[in-house]
């Protein structure tokens, strides 16, 4: 075998390695999730991390958001005359696709990497073995804890982020041919439906699902200390926002199929 | 046992049967006599072979002290014992049952019997040293009301001499105190083993010998089996009713500090001409 045999076998032996271990360590997870000692006070703690103090951080990531779609679709469609739907361009465009995907990526960056960079702290300095031979699970702490509150956050994060970006975009809207609030959000929601909403929303609670468990599984099998801590910061970002990118590309389509 | 290894057991072979059940159930009965058996481990990691087929015992009330170099898998003895890791063969018994393949939740009820002091003390930087201490307890003391379990918080922290420290953070406190605080955190479940890795280790004199006698008076009073991982030969033999040396994964010699002093061993007259 020559060193670019051995090369490219180490890769594909390693890939399927990661996802092995992925799928090993999602099993631990479900299965303390699920079953008592429940962690509620951990939970609320984490709900707290994840949603209120990313809150400020997306809702600025909507609004500017909201303010460039306004911008560059006016000027793409009073090319062709159709400026009176630039409300409905911009809420769809936010609620259905920026909206989820910018909070996903936002909340990869800043959650994604604060749950990597300390549960591989946490795991280089032995505290981890020390919650597992206090008898603690730290699957259930420590993983499913923080899986469960991305889970729940997400949603919610980017009701913010629409929220924020449809009323920056009706500002720099209006900045320019003056429109009341009202009657923008009355043109943009015109003919809309519930599943026009809903599905692009609640997907997020699958990238939140991503970023929870590309984070904490970094984190948890990280070695080699302070390096390993930054080598798990930075692969949890990574990974998650590349994960969260692809996993889009198929709900997008599986949204399409189941509500066609 | 026996009669269900008879019922197994075709009529020719039943003598056979007989004795085999006899000695499993013999076996058994030794291995649940001691706290903390270990049978024959071996453990490798990659192609680096750390723990070479050894066996140790340690009965209800004796501590065992585990001497050897660095890099002789002192650590990873106590490890297995405590299930952070699996033995590639052989076999870990905590009064009498055996860890290997225990759930994550069946091997935290062994746990609860065991407490483990770490090396670096392994203190969680984000809890105060009393939350520390109380760890263990809000896990598994629900019965204990807030003020009940501040008190236990506050009487372990005394034992170690640290009830001043309540409220410091871990990185606010030296070494030989962050031990302490790791000892109380230990003890927290009124252990039945504990299991404890070079308490001395990186302490100066004073410290150490300060640890050695908190070791000491917490055994007398406790009455726990304890194995002290170390290299600290002075601390061994203050501590110990027995040491055991290790070497290259293999147990050299397991006795009092005199059958040391008198091993015609070479590996043990130069590691006690060195310490």
């Amino acid at each position: 075998m020559n060193t670019d045999e051995g090369f490219s076998t180490g890769l594909i032996s390693g890939f399927f390695e990661w996802f092995g271990n992925l799928g090993i360590f999602s099993w631990q997870v479900v299965k303390a999730a699920v079953t008592p000692p429940f962690q509620g006070r951990e939970l609320i703690r984490q709900l707290d991390d994840v949603g209120s103090k990313s809150l400020p951080l997306v809702a600025l990531a909507g609004a500017a958001v909201g303010v460039v779609l306004s911008m560059e679709v006016r000027s793409s469609m009073s090319r062709f005359g159709a400026t009176s739907l630039l409300p409905s361009a911009i809420v769809f465009s936010i609620v259905q696709e920026m909206g989820p995907t910018i909070t996903g990526l936002v909340v990869s960056g800043r959650v994604g990497a604060g749950i990597g960079a300390e549960l591989a702290s946490m795991k280089v300095t032995e505290q981890i073995d020390a919650m597992e031979a206090s008898a603690v699970n730290p699957y259930r702490l420590l993983a499913a804890t923080r899986i469960v509150a991305c889970i729940l956050m997400l949603p919610l994060l980017t009701l913010a982020a629409d929220t924020c970006g449809i009323f920056m975009g009706w500002l720099a809207q209006t900045l320019v041919s003056p429109i009341s609030l009202h009657q923008f959000i009355e043109s943009g929601f015109r003919g809309a439906t519930l599943s026009d909403f809903l599905p692009p929303t609640f997907k997020t609670a699958f990238f939140g699902l991503i970023i929870g468990l590309i984070a904490c599984y970094q984190g948890m099998r990280t070695r080699g200390g302070a390096e390993g801590v930054g080598r798990a910061a930075t692969n949890s970002v990574v990974l998650a926002s590349l994960f969260v990118i692809l996993a889009d590309v198929v709900l997008v389509k599986l949204i399409f199929v189941i509500f066609p | 046992m026996i009669q269900q290894a008879l019922r197994r057991s075709p009529e020719t072979n039943m003598a056979t049967a007989y004795d085999t059940a006899i000695k499993q159930e013999k076996t058994q009965q030794d291995s649940s006599a001691f706290a903390v058996a270990v049978e024959s481990v071996y453990k490798a990691f990659g192609r680096h072979t750390v723990l070479n087929g050894i066996s140790l015992s340690v009965k209800r009330g004796e501590t065992l002290a585990v001497l050897g170099r660095s890099g002789t898998g002192k650590s990873v003895l106590l490890r297995l014992i405590v299930g952070l890791e699996t033995p590639d063969s052989g076999s870990v018994r905590i009064f009498g049952q055996d860890i290997a393949g225990l759930s994550l939740d069946q091997l935290g009820v062994v746990r609860k019997k065991m407490g483990f002091l770490f090396q670096h003390a392994a203190l969680y930087d984000s809890l105060t040293v009393g939350q520390n201490v109380a760890f263990p307890l809000v896990h598994h003391r629900g019965d204990l009301s807030r003020a009940e379990r501040a008190d236990r918080v506050n009487q372990l922290l005394a034992e170690v001499g640290l009830e001043r420290a309540l409220d410091k953070m871990p990185s606010d406190i030296s070494g030989g105190m962050q031990k302490r605080v790791g000892l109380a955190r230990a003890l927290a479940l009124d252990p039945e083993i504990l299991l404890l890795d070079e308490p001395t280790a990186g302490l100066d004199p004073i410290s150490s010998g300060e640890i050695d006698d908190l070791i000491l008076k917490l055994q007398r009073e406790h009455q726990m089996a304890s194995i002290v991982v170390t290299h600290d030969l002075h601390s061994a033999r203050t501590i110990a009713n027995r040491l055991a040396l290790l070497d290259k994964g293999n147990v050299v010699i397991e006795g009092t500090f005199e059958d040391l002093q008198q091993s015609k061993i070479e590996f043990a007259q130069e590691f006690l001409k060195l310490s």
